[in-house]
């Protein structure tokens, strides 16, 4: 079976500390799959080897059954692997607009373009606008990303990622710091995502967690401590002991 | 007069960037004892711009620019002075490409380091240049400088006259030209980008962006224009000096730029004018001090006006208009 995101025996150590061991991970294509796990699990550093931002001590990554350990973060995207950051990671100083616009303007092979006007590119704008409108933040298109609330940044961040049209897109806390209220909202736009993609999230919010995902993986110490779906994870005493004791107990 | 650079933005030429090109008219017609000094401050336009380009829009911080402004100066002077090749627009040709090369080699390390480091790396090329022009006597002249440039009419047609008034217009042409080039760059997709990765270029390696290729494209081109602003100060002045190379000259024009406003193209053209009237003026009134006039301008301007002169214009027109917005709305 080609699954749309595959590891095989990916670790990572930084000398004798490892974050990331041995893991086997598969991805359905048009998945909707959580990775949980305590502060400190390795969560990102795995997302980090996935994208290619970090490079791995040994093991492979398959992207729609290709072998892509070996390719840039650059190379991966245009595979169709997309992410978005824990930390807002945007063009804070650029608009709303031109942050979804820079996506998509990339995926186009326009990003290039030395002598027609930007503006020129009437369908990078409305590509971006319509992901906007998707998200529900498009009164938003003109505003400078960083006047904007953190919760609409954190729609930014998805929208960007969608600017690319990713096979699979790892969505890193997408509700990190913004009020119960608003992840609600969040939670409404990642279920308007298209069905074709496969989506990994990793969070915090266990009622966003268990609302969003078909299938939770859960990490602790760098390794894989089982996986199942959310009501299998839910009776699952280790997960208790490790993780979810905390919240629900 | 600020520079915004976006998918929505307008490009077309607004009516305030007409006016340094009046204004350089008008200093051509009126002002004709003053063209030397004219097409020095419009070579050092280019070369800010040139700054700009990098600094201002990719974000890539460098002391040593001058390495292609002075290769770009050398080149011409030993083309003519040597070699006896004295057309000037095949002077101008291999300067820009020759600095353009050395952009392009030198991009290739410095591009790959960030921050502190990338800013030594920067300065090590610029003295190792320095170093190379100094002992490389028999091809400089080290020390002493290239004298004896032969520089032939420009097409064959218009000589290089005792007044600069060839040269003035030869300069403002060229930098006409550049200025076309680059504002097209910026307004470009490309030139977004650039932005991008200016503020975020985490991200852009997240959306797929090949970032290393696209600041290497901007440090070569940046690189190229130096060296046409270096073989322009070659040929007006008929005289190579080291003083064309090493962090002297780099920190200048980086002076010149924080003075006019970084990444907001026309603070290209303001800087150069501040810095060079400046220095002209304070050079004759106090001719051991003048670098303290200097010092304290910059001082006032980091101080208060972090972006330069344009900074202090944009504030005031951004006031101004607000009162006009509340004076209609009460």
């Amino acid at each position: 079976m080609t699954y749309a995101l595959e590891t095989r025996g990916l670790s990572k150590s930084f000398g004798a500390l490892t974050v990331a061991d041995r893991i086997d991970f598969q991805l359905d294509v048009g998945a909707r799959h959580a990775l949980i796990g305590p502060n400190g699990a390795g969560k990102t550093t795995f997302v980090n080897l996935l994208t290619g931002r970090l490079a791995p001590s040994e093991g492979l990554v398959f992207l729609g059954g290709e072998e892509v350990s070996n390719l840039s973060q650059s190379e991966r995207v245009k595979k169709g692997l997309g992410r978005t950051f824990q930390i807002n990671t945007l063009f804070s100083k650029m608009s709303v607009l031109d942050n979804v616009a820079l996506g998509v303007s990339e995926r186009l092979g326009l990003s290039s373009g030395l002598w027609k006007t930007a503006k020129s590119y009437a369908n990078v704008t409305e590509e971006a606008m319509s992901l906007l409108e998707l998200l529900g933040i498009e009164s938003d298109a003109h505003h400078i990303v960083k006047d904007l609330p953190y919760g609409k940044q954190r729609l930014v961040e998805i929208a960007i990622a969608l600017g690319l049209k990713p096979k699979v897109l790892l969505l890193d806390e997408p509700a990190a710091g913004v009020p119960s209220m608003e992840s609600q909202r969040i939670l409404s736009a990642l279920d308007l995502l298209p069905k074709d993609i496969a989506i990994m999230i990793i969070e915090h919010d266990m009622d966003l967690v268990f609302k969003f995902a078909q299938k939770i993986t859960v990490l602790v110490q760098g390794a894989v401590l089982c996986e199942g779906s959310p009501q299998e994870i839910a009776k699952d005493t280790r997960v208790h002991q490790v993780y979810l004791g905390e919240q629900r107990a | 007069m600020s520079q915004l650079v976006g998918y929505t933005v307008d490009s077309r030429v607004r009516w305030t960037e007409y006016l340094p090109w009046l204004l350089a008219v008008l200093v051509y017609f009126l002002l004709p004892d003053y063209l030397s000094l004219g097409s020095r401050v419009l070579t050092y336009i280019l070369f800010a711009l040139s700054l700009d380009l990098i600094i201002g829009y990719a974000g890539i911080i460098t002391l040593g620019h001058a390495s292609f402004f002075g290769l770009g100066a050398y080149i011409t002077g030993i083309l003519a002075a040597k070699l006896g090749v004295t057309d000037p627009l095949i002077q101008l040709l291999a300067s820009g490409l020759g600095a353009g090369l050395l952009g392009l080699v030198t991009g290739a390390v410095i591009l790959k380091m960030k921050g502190l480091t990338q800013l030594m790396l920067t300065l090590a090329i610029s003295a190792l240049c320095l170093e190379v022009a100094n002992k490389a006597t028999f091809i400089t002249g080290g020390a002493d400088g290239l004298s004896g440039m032969e520089i032939a009419p420009i097409l064959g047609l218009f000589k290089f006259d005792l007044f600069g008034k060839t040269a003035y217009l030869y300069c403002l042409f060229l930098l006409f030209l550049t200025w076309v080039v680059i504002r097209r760059l910026i307004y470009s997709p490309f030139g977004v980008s650039l932005m991008g990765i200016r503020e975020n270029a985490a991200r852009m390696h997240a959306i797929g962006a090949p970032v290393y290729q696209k600041l290497m494209v901007v440090y070569t081109l940046s690189a190229l224009i130096a060296g046409l602003s270096g073989a322009l100060l070659a040929q007006t002045n008929q005289f190579v000096g080291l003083n064309v190379l090493g962090f002297e000259p780099s920190g200048e024009l980086l002076v010149m730029l924080i003075l006019g406003g970084v990444g907001r193209l026309y603070g290209a053209f303001v800087g150069p004018v501040v810095f060079l009237l400046a220095q002209d003026y304070l050079a004759k009134q106090f001719p051991e001090y003048w670098y303290f006039g200097i010092g304290l301008l910059l001082v006032l301007v980091v101080l208060f006006a972090r972006g330069g002169v344009l900074g202090i214009l944009d504030k005031f027109t951004a006031s101004s208009k607000a009162r006009q917005s509340g004076a209609q709305s009460s």
